[in-house]
């Protein structure tokens, strides 16, 4: 049985000798094409570690990342990242940011028109094709968000990875842009990744939400399968019984079972 | 030169406030002026003009009051008994003939005041044109490689504290000829502060950046220009312009000892000559011509680094 995107007995130690703290243990996932995938965890439980060695920015300790049935153990285009702080190169315009990445992956097998025309069809999906010559100190947190999806998904990768793509937004930015995004993967299909600490983000979004037990050593805890219909409505959802289910799944597990260590110890 | 290291350090600090200082003084002017502007049609109402007026004279005011202070002081000191320096009044009648024709020739070193300073400033550019990609280039090698930064590191340390004027004997050893040995010197004073900031700023790159070329996948070359230098500009930027200060420092002494057309053999003439009134005019210039090197490096370096400061 081979998945689309497999997460293969990854360890991650970081350091050497006494000062070694294992941060990963055992972690094993399987990814469908087209699945919307959250890992969420209390912070330190090493989620955003695994998203760094499936983009290959960390390399395993053991164990292997296996994608469209190739091992990869470098960055690449094929799996793109939206970072938590939109990590947009503040000295290049939106366009240019995207255009980077864009030209970049494209260079010879889409012509330079094209390839602009690309650009500015993902920046319009995102709703910022009105801001395409602003540098990205003269726009909002939640729009240099967009362009940093925007950025990502130009680039047509086989996996998209978010690293808590919503979590230094506010409220209601953050939920629009969970709608944007809900609405962009079900048209485009996207396999997705994303880690996240948010319990309604994950059940809103996410196909499966694999939930991470406390580090050091961390390893899947639990997985469970949101078995709601798409698209999802966020003002159905909250008098919706089965959301509310699976809500209190997560909670369950992040509050009763692997309580925060440190609120444990206040 | 340890006043030069201070400076260094105090100057790479106030680089990066200045220009927020600047535009927190500027900047309400400008935004005033718009609506008017804007308005089109409607004619500017007499309240903005008279607001504008006030602007620009809470920021003109200050210095020429100080400054007619200051000159008024001096005057009364140098007209008292016994007074061996010479007024600011007498100065400008010394000089009227420099002042009034700085662009005339009469062969050899009696040429106008601009030749002189033109001088000086074409030996400045060619040391610290030199100085700028030799230090860019060695600051990035010592900003990304640690081997490379532990080998020359103690090097540079050392050898940017010897004064500038002590390089010019060996440089005259080594070129034979004064106007390269004045460059050589202009360009080892400058490289100093354009390595240690250019190196510090690589240092400085935010993983963030680095990630984003990873995921890209960035050639070095790429990486080189579209995430490095941007991202090392506004340190790059601090050094050029500490160096451009130092570089016009040391030109003066500099010129002093190999003699020729420059500004610093102007003064040493001037000194031999007991015409203290032509020294007065030529540190003006001197001044006024550091300064506005010092701003244009300035400018130019907003300029290019516009953006990167927020992010």
């Amino acid at each position: 049985m081979t998945s689309y995107l497999s997460i293969e007995h990854v360890h991650k130690t970081f350091g050497e000798g006494p000062t070694a703290t294992e941060v990963l243990r055992d972690v094993d996932l399987h990814v469908e094409r087209g699945e919307f995938l959250s890992i969420i965890g209390h912070s330190g439980c090493g989620k955003s570690t695994v998203l760094n060695i499936v983009a290959g920015l960390l390399e395993t300790s053991t164990g292997a990342v296996i994608l469209d049935g190739k091992e990869v153990s470098k960055p690449g285009p094929d799996r793109s990242v939206v970072f938590q702080n939109h990590s947009l190169l503040p000295w290049l315009t939106v366009r240019d940011n995207v255009a980077l990445a864009v030209d970049k992956t494209f260079k010879g097998k889409k012509s330079a028109a094209e390839r602009r025309e690309w650009v500015n069809a993902t920046l319009d999906m995102v709703g910022m094709g009105h801001a395409l010559d602003k540098r990205p100190d003269e726009i909002s947190g939640g729009m240099k968000q967009r362009v940093g999806i925007a950025r990502a998904l130009a680039m047509e990768p086989k996996v998209l990875l978010m690293d808590e793509p919503f979590g230094a937004l506010d409220a209601l930015t953050r939920a629009h842009l969970q709608d944007e995004v809900m609405r962009i993967q079900s048209d485009l299909g996207n396999t997705v990744l994303m880690v996240t600490h948010d319990v309604d983000e994950a059940v809103l979004l996410s196909d499966r939400i694999v939930m991470m037990t406390n580090g050091p050593a961390a390893t899947i805890g639990e997985i469970l399968e949101i078995d709601l219909p798409k698209p999802r409505e966020r003002l159905a959802m909250a008098d919706n019984a089965e959301y509310n289910h699976y809500r209190a799944e997560v909670l369950r597990f992040l509050h009763e079972r692997h309580k925060n260590p440190e609120s444990e110890a206040a | 030169m340890m006043s030069a290291i201070i400076d260094r350090t105090m100057t790479f600090g106030a680089g990066r406030e200045r220009p927020a200082v600047r535009e927190t003084s500027t900047a309400p002017v400008a935004r005033q002026t718009a609506p008017p502007a804007r308005s089109g049609a409607v004619p500017a109402d007499p309240g903005v003009w008279s607001r504008r007026l006030r602007n620009a004279a809470t920021v003109v005011l200050p210095p020429v009051i100080v400054t007619a202070f200051f000159l008024l002081i001096w005057e009364m000191l140098s007209s008292s008994q016994g007074a061996v320096l010479p007024a600011p009044s007498q100065v400008v009648t010394d000089t009227w003939e420099l002042i009034v024709n700085p662009f005339y020739d009469h062969g050899g070193n009696d040429v106008g005041m601009a030749w002189q300073l033109l001088a000086s400033l074409e030996r400045v550019a060619y040391g610290y044109a030199l100085a700028v990609v030799a230090g860019i280039g060695l600051g990035v090698l010592v900003g990304q490689s640690t081997w490379a930064m532990r080998g020359l590191d103690p090097l540079f340390q050392v050898l940017r504290t010897v004064p500038p004027l002590a390089w010019l004997p060996i440089s005259l050893a080594a070129f034979q000829a004064s106007n390269p040995s004045a460059i050589f010197v202009i360009f080892i004073t400058a490289i100093w502060p354009i390595i240690i900031n250019t190196s510090v700023g690589i240092r400085n790159i935010s993983q963030d950046y680095v990630n984003v070329a990873r995921v890209l996948r960035l050639n070095g070359y790429e990486y080189f220009t579209k995430i490095m230098l941007p991202a090392a500009a506004p340190y790059v930027f601090s050094g050029l312009r500490i160096g451009i200060g130092l570089a016009w420092l040391a030109i003066v002494a500099a010129e002093m000892l190999i003699g020729g057309v420059g500004i610093g053999f102007f003064i040493w003439d001037a000194w031999n000559a007991s015409m203290l009134s032509d020294i007065v005019l030529a540190l003006v210039y001197v001044g006024l011509v550091g300064f506005f090197l010092d701003r244009l490096v300035a400018i130019v370096g907003n300029w290019v680094t516009r953006g990167t400061q927020a992010g």
